[in-house]
C-alpha cells in the first residue's frame, strides 16, 4: 500500500495518461471497426443463408458452418490463427488489422444469430404481404423486414459490443498497444500491478458502463411501438 | 373469353394435397363466393392464384395469358393483376397506413408519386379514413386495419381482387363496416373472388357461389340456388348445418 501511494505522483503523470489514452481510444476504435463491419457483414450472411431453392443449399450450408464453427472457438485461437495466415499471405498488414480482422471474423458468427433472431421475430405475414405484392426479397427485407426486426436486433447488438471491449484485451497477445498491452507495459516498468490493472479495469469500466446504459435506454425504448415509432419519426426526419 | 379461368389446379402442403384439380372461370366484373368448411382448400386457391402456396399442376389464365407457376417472371405477372387481402390484414406495421397504401404503386409500380398519393387519398376517403392517414397500424382497430388493408389493394388498381376471410378476425360490431366497403366495390363492378363465412353477405353481392370440400370444387350455382336448392350431397349437408341457426 505504501508503495502505491509512492508511486501515485510518478504513475499519474500527463504522459502516462495521454498514453493510457490512445490505448483506451485504440481499443474503442477496434471494437466499432470489427464490430460495426461484422454487424454488416453478418446482415451479409443471415440473408445468404436464407436464400430459397435447392441450388443454395451449398451456400446456406457454408452460413451455417461458418456460425456454428467460429462460436464454438475461443477468441484466442481466431486472433491466432488470423496472424499467422495473413502473415503468410503478406508481411505489410498492421497488427491493428490482423485484430480488427480477428474481431470481425468473430463478431460476424455472434452478431448473425442476433440478426436471425430478430428476422424471425417478424411475422411471416408480413413476408407473404409483401410477396403477394411483387416485392422483391431483397426489397422485402430492406423495406418491411429490418425496420420490423431492429428493435429486437440492436439491444442485444449492443450488448455484445459492449462485453467485446473487455474481449479485445486478448488481442494484447499479440501485441497491439490496446489498453491491456499498456498496462502490462506499465507494470514491467516497476509500477505496482494493483495500481496499474486497478486503472487499467477503471479504464475498461468507463468505456462500457455508457454503452451498456446506453443499451439498455434503447432496450426500454424500443420496446414499445409508440417508442418505435418516434424512434422511426427521428429517423425519417 | 373468360376473365380468369382455372383449370385442374392442385396444390399441396407437404405430402398433403391441399387443392385436387379445382377448375373454375369468371367473367370480368363477377364476383365469385368461394364457399366451404374448414380444410377445404379455399383459401389455398387464392394463395395459390398469386404463388403464395405453389401449384404443383394445373393452368390458370388470365385475360388469356397462361400462368406458368414454375416460372417466377409469369408468377410476377399473376401477381400483377391480382390484389389480394388477408384474414389477418397484414399490414406493414413499420409504415403509417398512407405509406401502406402507396409504397407498391410508387416503388413497385413505379407509378408517379404525387398521382398514387392523390389516389390513396381518395381511396382511404372512400373506406372512410381520410384522417388516419398519418396513424400506424397498431393504433387501429381490426376493421379499420382491414379497410387499409383493402385500399392498398385496390390502389394496386388489380384486375381481380382477392378477398380472403377478411372478416373472420374481426369482432361482430365491426364486420358491418368491412362489409359495407365490399359492397359497394362490388356494386362498381370491380372482379372479386370472396372466401367468406359469411353466407347471407355472400348470398347478397355474389354472382356465382362456388362449395368447396375436401380440396375440389362439389358445386358451382347462383347464389339463390347454392343456398337454397343445392343439388349435391354435400352442398346440402354444409348448407343445411350452418343455416340452420
Amino acid at each position: 500500500m505504501e508503495r502505491i501511494i509512492e508511486q501515485l505522483p510518478r504513475f499519474f503523470t500527463l504522459d502516462n495518461m495521454v498514453l493510457l489514452a490512445q490505448s483506451a481510444g485504440l481499443t474503442l476504435a477496434m471494437t466499432a471497426m470489427g464490430c460495426l463491419i461484422g454487424f454488416g457483414l453478418a446482415f451479409v450472411l443471415v440473408y445468404l443463408r436464407q436464400t430459397p431453392g435447392l441450388w443454395a443449399l451449398p451456400l446456406r450450408l457454408v452460413c451455417i458452418a461458418y456460425v456454428e464453427i467460429f462460436r464454438r472457438i475461443p477468441f484466442i485461437v481466431v486472433i491466432y490463427l488470423v496472424l499467422f495466415f495473413i502473415q503468410t499471405v503478406t508481411t505489410d498488414a498492421s497488427l491493428f488489422t490482423i485484430a480488427v480482422i480477428a474481431i470481425c471474423i468473430y463478431a460476424v458468427a455472434y452478431t448473425a444469430d442476433i440478426i436471425r433472431g430478430g428476422i424471425e421475430s417478424v411475422a411471416q405475414t408480413q413476408v407473404e404481404a409483401a410477396t403477394a405484392m411483387n416485392f422483391s426479397r431483397l426489397r422485402t427485407m430492406v423495406t418491411v423486414v429490418l425496420p420490423q426486426a431492429w428493435p429486437v436486433i440492436v439491444p442485444p447488438a449492443i450488448a455484445f459490443a459492449v462485453s467485446f471491449i473487455k474481449d479485445t484485451a486478448l488481442v494484447s497477445q499479440i501485441g497491439v498497444f490496446e489498453l491491456t498491452f499498456r498496462g502490462k507495459e506499465l507494470n514491467n516498468q516497476g509500477f505496482s500491478a494493483l495500481l496499474v490493472f486497478g486503472t487499467i479495469a477503471f479504464c475498461y469500466f468507463l468505456m462500457s458502463f455508457p454503452l451498456s446504459m446506453l443499451g439498455q435506454y434503447l432496450e426500454k425504448r424500443l420496446g414499445t411501438p409508440r417508442g418505435q415509432r418516434s424512434a422511426r419519426s427521428i429517423r425519417n426526419g | 373469353m373468360a376473365h380468369l379461368a382455372v383449370s385442374d389446379l392442385h396444390a399441396r402442403y407437404g405430402t398433403v394435397d391441399v387443392l385436387k384439380g379445382v377448375s373454375f372461370s369468371m367473367k370480368k366484373g363477377e364476383v365469385i363466393g368461394l364457399v366451404g368448411p374448414s380444410g377445404s382448400g379455399k383459401s389455398t386457391v387464392l394463395r395459390t392464384l398469386v404463388g403464395l402456396t405453389p401449384a404443383s399442376a394445373g393452368t390458370v389464365t388470365i385475360n388469356e395469358t397462361v400462368i406458368d407457376f414454375s416460372n417466377a417472371a409469369s408468377v410476377r405477372l399473376a401477381r400483377d393483376q391480382m390484389a389480394i387481402v388477408f384474414q389477418q390484414y397484414n399490414l406493414f406495421q413499420n409504415m403509417s397506413v398512407l405509406h401502406n397504401v402507396t409504397v407498391a404503386p410508387t416503388k413497385i409500380k413505379k407509378w408517379p408519386e404525387a398521382q398514387v398519393r392523390q389516389e390513396a387519398e381518395k381511396l382511404l376517403a372512400m373506406v372512410g379514413l381520410a384522417d388516419k392517414l398519418a396513424a400506424y397500424p397498431d393504433q387501429l382497430s381490426g376493421g379499420q386495419q382491414q379497410r387499409v388493408a383493402i385500399a392498398r389493394a385496390l390502389a394496386l388498381q388489380p384486375e381481380i381482387l382477392l378477398l380472403d376471410e377478411v372478416t373472420s378476425a374481426l369482432d361482430p360490431e365491426l364486420v358491418n363496416e368491412v362489409l359495407d366497403t365490399i359492397r359497394r366495390l362490388a356494386g362498381e363492378g370491380i372482379s372479386m373472388i370472396l372466401v367468406s363465412h359469411e353466407m347471407a353477405f355472400i348470398r347478397e353481392v355474389a354472382d356465382k357461389v362456388i362449395f368447396m370440400d375436401e380440396g375440389e370444387v362439389v358445386e358451382e350455382a347462383p347464389p339463390e340456388t347454392m343456398f337454397d336448392a343445392p343439388t349435391t350431397d354435400r352442398a346440402r349437408d354444409f348448407f343445411g348445418k350452418i343455416l340452420r341457426h
